[in-house]
């Protein structure tokens, strides 16, 4: 782990650039997120200006870029709309509580328990809800919104190629929305759809009743909103960590993500986590220390302080066009050739997975539901114990545990043995507790009944324990 | 001669003849060391980790993949080691190799996207012009 100096000032003149291109990137998104959420786009670009310094200090992986996301985004909705805002910031402000508890409880440990499949589904689920999000800002408006979308996307898609400097967004921004204000085009605008207030934010306490009632209705979401938030940062953790070849500390980012997320509350923001993307166009922009996430956070409020006029006039086709890009570069496009080669069981997770969120909204139900069923997977794997036999040496392949121990016995029950002396080879298997210890008295006892003499070999050690220990306790008796 | 041998490596058949001729090189010297240097783009970070059950895992898939190359060193008496770098591949090996100070980079003359090099123009030629060592590219 490098020093807090070093995570500070080991990379100053990178972590400026890189910031400044990531504001710039994350304008479209953080208000794109809002109208996913149903929210005005100052609740997610002060919530993105928020996480991202808070995390600046709080964080455990410098380099990575939080602010508000779509995962975030889509869970919320439901309360939003049944609720309102304030019950919004409330929500958030119990998120940051959730998680800063999963912190010190160090669930971070606990991500090593989320299976690939159901963090491929994860990432799935989210582009194909996003998409989903844009469909009714393009669809069977206008002619003029297709051809804008499409522009945007030959846009974004082909300026990277000779511009490499001002990333290619920005650009497409810029230039469409030039375009349509000088040539009149009627299309809908961000303006439309919300307001831009050109002032910081300020600190506010949730206009909500604090009471139990209150707390039953923001539990449920701040409880989706902790773990989403919690298994997006972690993966996203893990990538910059790759990317840069350093190390992170992934309880402190949960602690991190908890205590930026209670400023964001107090701030009138909406709960996010780190995001993929852009940390990725961090790194990529040469960003790898704390500094940058400061900058990214800075710079994104003072580009609104100072544009915010002209960013209500950026045209919905544009932004839909955006993050149309966005969802493409969140897919994982292997997936399809992952269906086809990873074991049968594995692609069904990532597909329930993927069924689950796009039916629920919810990415942790998806998570939750992945999680249970590659367990159950897993039991059902390690659960049959397979028996082989050579001349007069019967071989156990398998755990002997509690799940596994009838498949153990039925063999021997059900088998005719031919000879009557016997040995039960234990090289490849291992007792793991007092169910196969019992198992295994079990059979020795019904082959001495039909007069079959048996030797037990090949126990190792810890298998050889656990029967003295069982048999100490019932010979006391 | 040359102490410090850098070897561009991915997982085309150019980069194991490249092997081959510096292991020639460093066997003319009994103290001179191959570094193999695998670039790893920063677009398979994602789908990477996405796909691997643990970082050890994912590192050592990536091993797997210039396991011909590695295998040739193993074979000669050459000692060797192997260095991860993420980024685009030609400027991330100028950078190393500068940083280091190696005193000879050898690379194969092209690797595993052919495409890309009649469009973009090669690694290999990136290197070339701008590592501050001899270069060796391998045919």
């Amino acid at each position: 782990m490098q020093s807090l100096k070093q995570q500070w000032f080991g990379n100053i003149r990178g972590d400026i650039l890189s910031g400044l291109v990531v504001a710039l990137a994350l304008i479209p998104e953080a208000i794109a997120f809002s109208i996913i959420a149903g929210v005005d786009p100052m609740v997610g670009l002060y919530a993105s200006f928020t996480m991202a310094v808070i995390i600046a200090f709080a964080g455990g992986r410098p380099g990575m870029i939080s602010a508000a996301t779509g995962a975030m985004a889509l869970v919320m909705v439901p309360l939003i709309r049944d609720y309102g805002v304030e019950y919004l910031f409330a929500a958030t402000l119990l998120t940051g509580v959730i998680q800063i508890i999963f912190g010190v409880l160090k669930v971070a440990k606990l991500m090593k328990f989320i299976p690939n499949a159901v963090m491929i589904g994860f990432v799935n689920s989210l582009a194909i809800l996003i998409f989903m999000a844009q469909v009714p800002h393009f669809i069977g408006i206008s002619t003029m919104t297709y051809v804008f979308v499409g522009v945007t996307l030959l846009l974004v898609y082909t300026l990277p190629r000779f511009i490499k400097v001002i990333p290619a967004p920005l650009i497409a921004i810029v230039a469409l929305t030039v375009v349509a204000i000088f040539s009149g085009i009627n299309l809908r605008t961000i303006g439309d759809l919300g307001t831009i207030t050109q002032s910081l934010p300020t600190f506010i306490i949730p206009d909500v009743p604090f009471n139990l009632e209150t707390f039953k209705i923001i539990f449920p979401f701040s409880i989706s909103l902790a773990i989403v938030g919690l298994v997006e940062s972690l993966l996203t953790a893990q990538i910059v960590d790759d990317m840069t070849g350093t190390e992170s500390n992934k309880n402190q980012e949960a602690r991190g993500q908890g205590i930026a997320n209670i400023v964001t509350g107090f701030f009138g923001g909406m709960a996010g986590c780190a995001m993929i993307g852009q940390s990725v166009i961090n790194v990529k922009s040469g960003g790898r220390g704390r500094l940058s996430t400061l900058i990214a956070g800075l710079f994104l409020m003072f580009l609104i302080l100072v544009l915010g006029d002209l960013v209500v006039k950026i045209p919905m086709p544009v932004l839909v066009g955006i993050m149309i890009m966005v969802c493409i570069g969140t897919f994982d496009w292997s997936s399809f050739k992952y269906l086809v080669k990873a074991p049968r069981t594995d692609a069904l997770v990532m597909l329930t997975t993927v069924v689950i969120v796009v039916w629920t909204h919810d990415l942790s139900k998806g998570v939750i539901a992945g999680v249970i069923l590659s367990a159950v997977f897993f039991v059902v794997k390690i659960s049959s114990v397979k028996i082989m036999q050579e001349d007069n040496r019967y071989f156990v392949n398998g755990q002997l545990f509690f799940a596994s121990t009838d498949s153990f016995v039925d063999y021997f029950k059900y088998n005719e043995i031919k000879s009557n002396n016997i040995q039960i080879d234990f090289s490849n298997s291992r007792i793991w507790d007092d169910s196969g210890v019992g198992a295994l008295v079990k059979v020795e006892e019904l082959l001495k009944e039909k007069g079959i003499q048996v030797e037990v070999v090949e126990l190792d050690a810890s298998s050889k324990k656990i029967i003295s220990q069982l048999e100490s306790l019932s010979s006391s008796h | 001669m040359y102490k410090h041998i850098l070897l561009a490596a991915d997982g085309s058949e150019n980069a194991v003849r490249a092997a081959k001729e510096a292991i020639k090189i460093a066997s003319c010297k009994e103290d001179s060391f191959i570094e193999v240097v695998y670039v790893i783009d920063f677009d398979k970070s994602k789908s990477g980790v996405l796909h691997s059950s643990s970082s050890e895992a994912l590192n050592l898939e990536r091993r797997q993949k210039i396991s011909k190359v590695e295998q040739t060193l193993k074979e000669s008496n050459v000692s060797y080691k192997v260095t991860f770098l993420h980024g685009e591949p030609g400027p991330e090996i100028v950078k190393y190799a500068n940083e280091q100070q190696v005193e000879l980079v050898v690379i194969g003359s092209r690797g595993l996207n052919g495409l890309q090099e009649m469009v973009l123009g090669s690694v290999s030629h990136k290197v070339m012009k701008r590592v501050n060592c001899p270069a060796l590219v391998v045919k």
